[in-house]
């Protein structure tokens, strides 16, 4: 006993680790489940304990067993805890966890909000990074809202470790939580081109798999992503960018024309087998979308299926596989390149694995025509004989009906080896597709009125031989097949050799084991074969005949009426109250045959499955309104709807007696009609009744039964089909040799006319005429049907919430929930302000710029668009005035302006995606278009740059013919739209600063916001040089990309009346910097402006200058020189001018997360200077907007009085300024690792603020 | 997107799974148990794709897998992935567990299971949204040893 107790404590003492857990689970392997019980025990003892290490060690061995399949949720709380360490090895398994087992209905998910929260902030990139994982398992919606801010500043951490999972985990986020997609877009779409290959690729990613779900949202994008194509070397990244244009190209059909090229080319280039096969699929979905094919097209195809065949013909199964996949989609609109490999896919279709046998069935549906399907087939049900897996064999089976049935039956020749191919596949036994056979056997039937005698015959077989197919009941869904059979008997019943046979085999007691529904069935139509009976026999005037096939009747349907099954019961007793009836006539001597079958009268066509969905609503109908006024007293209450029923009752009424007046059989007729309307495969029997009754009841049945003169003998129980195929061959054979006597024979109706025959080598498609002539009956729909496609989109799918129109621009209120930092905390510190604002409202501001950005594209286009197209342009420009009208020239208020400049959102940006494709090269002239593309996709995305070098030459031609043009037009329209777009452009260079200061500056915007004085107008156009002809004024910005670029965008306003042309532009290079000039030219040549100024006009150009040292500001000469052309003459005029490069231009406002931030103050790399401002007369918000604004600053954080700010120079650079203000004095602490520049930094800042 | 990663051994057993849905945990072994009976059946020289996607959701669904030695390690993904990149990723995967094993085998998945299943889960939850920087990711499989790293995409096809 005592010995119990030690070894007891001993255990506790050296608690089991996971391994113990693990070894023991494996030396119990005769009562796992016990041990683990007793281990569960042992885990609930050690969470109790204080000791985090011991609670770690259980959760771990809880998460384990998790996976094995033990519900562990109720140490959920636990879990949180140890998720709570403050050491990392018990955070991990804490948070593997959660992962594992927390699930949006765990309820203590709340408690951890700000644990995460605490976590994903930690200084140790570790912690955050556990944290986002785990966070990616479980985050519920509320946890999303919560922490979507958070998340996203993680979004721009220094660390791409972090940055990284933060962009995947945003996904997460969005499908949570739908609201933060469109403040959360334009970061993500930043960080497409963030310089960490693994982040970009994780942006790649989200936004792949959100663009997948709601493609056309996306398409704006399309330049960018085309962009990384281009330019990407990461097969991953190619892989799920060349997916996504796969989804986008059917809604643009444009953007297939521009990707075929650079797809070819990867085709042609990439050694990764993977990467192909996207290529190849891509391409494939380019040409789906492209509906003509074009000539050139028809090349890429054969590339495809070429390139597919090589795959095919691969000895690695999984490429096999693929590449049938694939060609399984071009199937679907290039038959024709596919047929041609047939051999190849038949051979697949003996291949010992499943899912490539699978495949290549898939890949037979679209490969047959009127010729082949026969062989198909045939070869088809050889496997089906062969397959000795049930799920391949009922495979098979669809697939048969599938490609027999595809398109409307368009390739089936013989209807009759269609029935008998049908009938054998009811010798499948164990088939799950009984029903599939019975809707093919029954809308053969109904349809192809040809077929019915022949069908018939057969059903009558099968129902004879009913008992070879309801062997074992139970697991037997072929059984089905007896209810088409009974059906098409009874309803087609005139065509029957038989009748009297048939009967008697639906009235045998087996049938009482069918199922319920076929055995209904059995009954009606056995009353209808009744029917039949009786108007053969009363012909024949043999009453007893008649009557003993009534006793027959009444002798064999009181076993139905015990049926179980209600339906059943009430058909037989109807039906067997009639047939006494009627035997009592028969007594009589009444002859009844005539009024029995007219029971069963009535023409029915086939019903479209989707006919009554698509009844049109009549007009005024207004279901929801009331017919009669809503009963105020109880009275009308009795009466109304009593009316109501009482005039439809007569449709109720069952035919139980015959003495029925022609008026009330009109009426039951039209009943019976609305009642089987709902049954798509009715069709009226045709009245045409001149069977003829032969045998006896009782006789054995036949089993040969003579039909039709091509029809051979059948015996029931052994295949027939292939006669067939023999037959067709011959009456095909047949049929040549005729056409070759006659060679002018007429063509049929229904063949289209295809002018050439070909005598020798195989038939076309169009010399097969069908056996017999076949009249397909069409499904009815109703009149007026509206033309449908609904998309039946699941109402679940968390993708549809993500259906965001992503161009539009945010509203205020649009802002991700921003934490209040501690509740004991001010309720607005500052310090947060500056922290949080970062986020959420610098948004606006980028959306703007990307206006303005497509606004100029816009414009461009415009300028691009013929004459005839300009009218409907004007009306887009009047929009614009419209929203100008209400707005000074100089707009007063940024914020204010932010939001009216992106009103017309959506617009633009499809124009701007127009403006980008419609540089597609024509695929003809292909190389060098593409080139030209390529080069051109960057332009509407790099906010500076290339412009200069890309701005393709065509739009300067194009522009004169406008102003060509519309000076023929009048002139007072024309000086409208020269106003509407002077105003449009000064807008336009006011703001374009915003455009090109990307990042954070955004910052100062969100501060605006939120204080009630608004920031002055601010612009950092600064006049370059005027005179009475031009003027010129210049921003200057560094270039993001490239680190000895800088992009000086000059707008040049033409002041005179005069037409101004031939503009150049031309610098004095120093040392130091030079303009870029295109290849080829001298170093003082001067570029060419690439526009021309009409009177009151005015264009922006940018141009390129490469700098070396940036730590020093410098200023360099230069010259405009152009031609002023009046009616009469033209004058050689110049302007000169100095271009001022400062220190400030050569920052780019980036922004800086504060713990970054910290670390490189920490880090001493950083040299100190200072500087003070005295007599600075303006709010301290107004000082940081005016730094941030001028001189590429961003706000790193900002508690009351005091900012810390941060920018980098083009070359790397860091440069952090400390902000403080009091009394009108400004002291300003600068740190930056190179002082020369941060001297003259500065010098500018201080310059600013002393000229206000 | 990955939808489900399973690993289990010639048995059935699992050694290793990962849900990026939340299922209960008999649901979660009713897939595993029926995802082995779907892969246990094929041959060792058929294609490694299985078109039984219909026990984790859509039909969009594709069941991606490799057999080494005495374990399935099985992918379940939906069409937004591209296949061969997938075997890939299970290829990688499985180095990855090597290294951090030295020659991992189905003993190492059983006894350090913690190890492995934190090894993996910083991947899987990069790979929750889908995982492509292969190069990167398995820097970061295991925080104690950085220094592991997988040789570029070997078997990229």
């Amino acid at each position: 006993m005592a010995l119990k107790i030690v070894k007891g404590s001993i255990d506790r003492m050296f608690d089991k680790n996971l391994q113990d857990l693990v070894r023991g689970i494996r030396n119990h392997k005769e009562d796992e489940a016990k041990y683990i019980s007793t281990c569960i025990d042992e885990i609930k003892q050690e969470l109790k304990q204080d000791n985090i290490a011991v609670k770690a060690n259980a959760v771990c061995k809880l998460t384990y067993l998790q996976m094995l399949g033990y519900d562990v949720s109720w140490a959920a709380f636990n879990i949180v805890e140890v998720m709570s360490s403050s050491k990392f090895t018990y955070k991990r398994i804490g948070y593997l966890a959660a992962s594992q087992c927390f699930h949006e209905s765990t309820d203590v998910i709340m408690l951890t909000t700000n644990q995460i929260r605490k976590d994903l902030s930690s200084p140790n990139q570790y912690d955050t990074g556990v944290a986002l994982t785990g966070l990616s398992c479980f985050v519920t919606p509320d946890l999303a809202r919560d922490l979507a801010n958070d998340i996203m500043t993680l979004m721009s951490h220094t660390k791409p470790y972090i940055r990284k999972k933060a962009v995947l985990i945003m996904y997460k986020v969005f499908l949570k939580y739908p609201e933060s997609l469109r403040p959360a877009f334009p970061r993500l779409k930043e960080k497409l081109e963030d310089p960490d290959p693994g982040v970009q690729s994780a942006a790649v990613n989200v936004i792949c798999e959100l663009a997948r779900r709601n493609p056309k949202n996306y398409l704006s994008l399309a330049p960018l992503f085309f962009k990384l194509m281009t330019s990407s070397t990461n097969n991953w990244v190619l892989i799920k960018i060349i997916k996504l244009f796969g989804a986008l190209t059917p809604l643009e059909p444009r953007l297939g024309k521009k990707l075929i090229e650079p797809l070819t080319n990867l085709i042609h280039s990439t050694s990764a087998m993977s990467l192909l096969y996207e290529c190849v699929n891509t391409v494939i979905a380019v040409l789906i979308s492209l509906s003509s094919g074009m000539p050139n097209h028809s090349a890429s195809i054969q590339l495809c299926v070429q390139k597919l065949r090589i795959l095919i013909e691969d000895s690695d199964q999984n490429l096999k596989y693929l590449g049938l996949l694939a060609m399984s989609k071009i199937l679907k609109t290039h038959p024709k390149s596919v047929q041609s490999h047939k051999d190849l896919i038949l051979q697949c279709l003996d291949d010992k694995d499943e899912s490539i046998r699978l495949r290549a069935l898939d890949l037979l549906y679209g490969m047959v025509s009127k010729k082949n399907l026969m062989e198909i087939v045939k070869k088809l049900m050889l496997h089906v004989d062969k397959a000795e897996g049930t799920t391949y064999r009922d495979e098979l089976l669809t697939k048969i009906i599938d490609i027999c049935s595809q398109s409307n039956y368009q390739y089936i020749t013989n209807f009759e080896w269609y029935i008998s191919i049908l009938v054998e596949l009811t010798r499948l036994e164990g088939t799950r597709h009984g029903h599939l056979i019975a809707s093919q056997m029954l809308d053969v039937a109904i349809r192809v009125k040809a077929i019915r005698a022949f069908a018939v015959a057969q059903m009558a077989t099968l129902l004879d031989n009913a008992h070879l197919l309801t062997g074992n009941t139970q697991r037997n869904g072929i059984c089905e097949v007896l209810y088409a059979a009974a059906w098409i008997c009874g309803e087609f019943s005139e065509h029957l050799e038989n009748p009297m046979q048939t009967l008697e085999a639906m009235l045998r007691p087996k049938v009482a084991t069918l199922p319920g529904h076929i055995q209904a069935v059995y009954v009606q139509n056995a009353a209808k074969l009744f029917a039949t009976v009786l108007r053969s026999q009363e012909g024949n005037t043999e009453g007893t005949a008649a009557q003993e096939t009534s006793q027959l009747m009444i002798d064999r349907l009181p076993l139905f009426v015990q049926s179980a099954n209600l339906e059943v019961q009430e058909r037989a007793s109807c039906i067997l109250q009639l047939v006494k009836y009627i035997q009592k006539l028969q007594q009589k001597d009444v002859e009844v045959a005539e009024e029995v079958n007219a029971l069963f009268a009535g023409e029915l066509n086939p019903v479209a499955p989707k006919a009554q969905k698509k009844v049109p609503v009549p007009e005024g109908l207004d279901l929801d309104a009331w017919i009669n006024e809503p009963p105020s007293e109880s009275e009308s209450e009795d009466e109304k709807p009593k009316a109501i029923f009482a005039k439809e009752e007569p449709k109720h009424s069952r035919p139980r007696h015959t003495e029925v007046d022609e008026k009330e059989l009109a009426r039951r007729r039209e009943a019976r009609k609305q009642e089987q309307a709902n049954n798509p495969f009715y069709i009226k029997a045709s009245p045409s009744s001149q069977k003829v009754y032969q045998d006896a009841p009782g006789v054995e049945h036949i089993p040969v039964v003579q039909i039709d003169l091509s029809v051979p003998l059948k015996v029931p129980g052994l295949p027939m089909s292939d006669q067939y195929v023999k037959l067709e061959e011959e009456r095909r054979q047949k049929e040549r040799a005729e056409k070759k006597k006659k060679e002018k024979k007429k063509r049929k109706e229904k063949r289209s006319g295809r002018g050439k025959k070909h005598d020798s080598g195989p038939e076309s498609e169009e010399d097969i005429t069908p056996a017999h002539m076949v009249d397909i009956v069409t499904e009815e729909m109703p009149e007026n049907a509206l033309p449908s496609d609904d998309d039946d989109k699941d109402p679940n799918d968390p993708h549809k919430a993500l259906d965001i129109d992503l161009d539009k621009p945010l509203a205020d209120s649009e802002k991700l929930p921003v934490r209040s930092h501690r509740p004991t905390e001010a309720p607005k510190s500052p310090a947060e302000d500056g922290d949080t604002e970062s986020a959420a409202p610098q948004e606006p501001k980028k959306k703007s710029s990307k206006e303005k950005k497509e606004k100029k594209k816009d414009k461009e286009k415009d300028r691009k668009k013929s004459k005839e197209e300009k009218k409907k342009k004007k009306h887009k420009h009047e929009e614009g005035e419209d929203l100008l009208g209400g707005q000074p020239d100089e707009p007063a208020v940024q914020s204010e302006e932010t939001n009216e400049v992106a009103a017309p959102p959506t617009s633009t940006s499809v124009s701007d995606l127009d403006f980008w494709l419609s540089n597609a090269p024509v695929p003809s002239n292909s190389q060098e278009a593409a080139t030209v593309a390529a080069a051109a996709a960057p332009v509407p995305q790099e906010a500076s740059g290339t412009a200069p070098d890309s701005e393709p030459d065509e739009p300067k031609d194009t522009e004169t013919e406008e102003t060509k043009s519309s000076k023929h037009k009048k002139k007072k329209q024309k000086k409208e739209k020269e106003e509407k777009e002077k105003k449009k452009k000064k807008k336009h260079h006011h703001h374009h600063h915003h455009s090109d200061g990307g990042g954070d500056e955004s910052v100062q915007n969100g501060t605006v916001e939120e204080e009630e004085e608004p920031l002055p107008p601010m612009s950092n156009y600064c006049l370059l040089a005027e005179n009475s002809y031009i003027k010129m004024v210049c921003d200057i910005q560094g270039n993001l990309q490239d680190g000895s670029q800088v992009v000086v965008s000059v707008i040049f306003e033409n002041k005179c009346d005069s037409f101004l042309k031939s503009m150049e532009f031309n610098v004095l290079d120093s040392l130091n910097s030079k303009l870029q000039r295109p290849e080829g030219a001298g170093p003082h040549d001067g570029l060419t402006v690439p526009f021309q100024l009409p009177p009151g006009v005015s264009n922006e150009a940018r141009f390129v200058f490469t700098v070396q040292s940036i730590v020093m500001p410098q200023k360099l000469k230069g010259t405009l020189t152009f031609i002023v052309k009046n009616e009469d003459s033209s004058t050689h005029e110049k302007l000169d001018f100095k271009l001022h490069f400062t220190c400030t231009s050569y920052l780019i406002t980036t922004p800086c997360y504060s713990d970054a931030f910290a670390k490189l103050l920490e880090s001493g790399d950083l040299k100190c200077s200072s500087v003070r401002l005295e007599g600075v007369n303006m709010p301290f918000h107004h000082l940081l907007a005016r730094i941030c604004f001028h001189h590429h600053f961003s706000v790193v954080e900002r508690i009351d009085s005091c900012a810390s700010m941060y920018s980098r120079s083009i070359q790397g650079h860091h440069v952090c300024l400390l902000v403080k203000t009091a009394d009108q004095t400004v002291s300003i602490d600068a740190k930056c690792d190179e002082p020369s520049l941060l001297g003259n930094v500065l010098d500018e800042i201080k310059q600013t603020f002393s000229q206000c | 997107m990955i939808k489900a990663i399973l690993i289990f051994n010639n048995h059935g057993k699992p050694r290793l799974s990962k849900f990026y849905e939340h299922y209960s945990e008999d649901t979660e072994q009713q897939i595993i148990r029926e995802t082995f009976h779907l892969v246990s059946k094929r041959d060792e020289n058929v294609c490694n794709f299985l078109e039984g996607g219909m026990l984790i959701g859509g039909s969009d669904n594709k069941l991606i897998y490799r057999h080494y030695a005495t374990l399935y390690f099985v992918f379940c993904v939906d069409s937004s992935e591209s296949e061969l990149g997938i075997l890939d990723l299970i290829q990688v995967f499985v180095e990855t567990l090597d290294k951090c094993f030295e020659n991992v085998c189905e003993l190492d998945l059983i006894f350090h299971v913690d190890k492995a299943g934190i090894a993996g889960a910083p991947a899987r939850a990069v790979s929750a949204v889908k995982n492509m920087n292969l190069p990167e990711m398995p820097r970061n499989i295991n925080i104690g040893d950085i220094s592991i790293k997988v040789p570029n995409l070997p078997s990229f096809k």
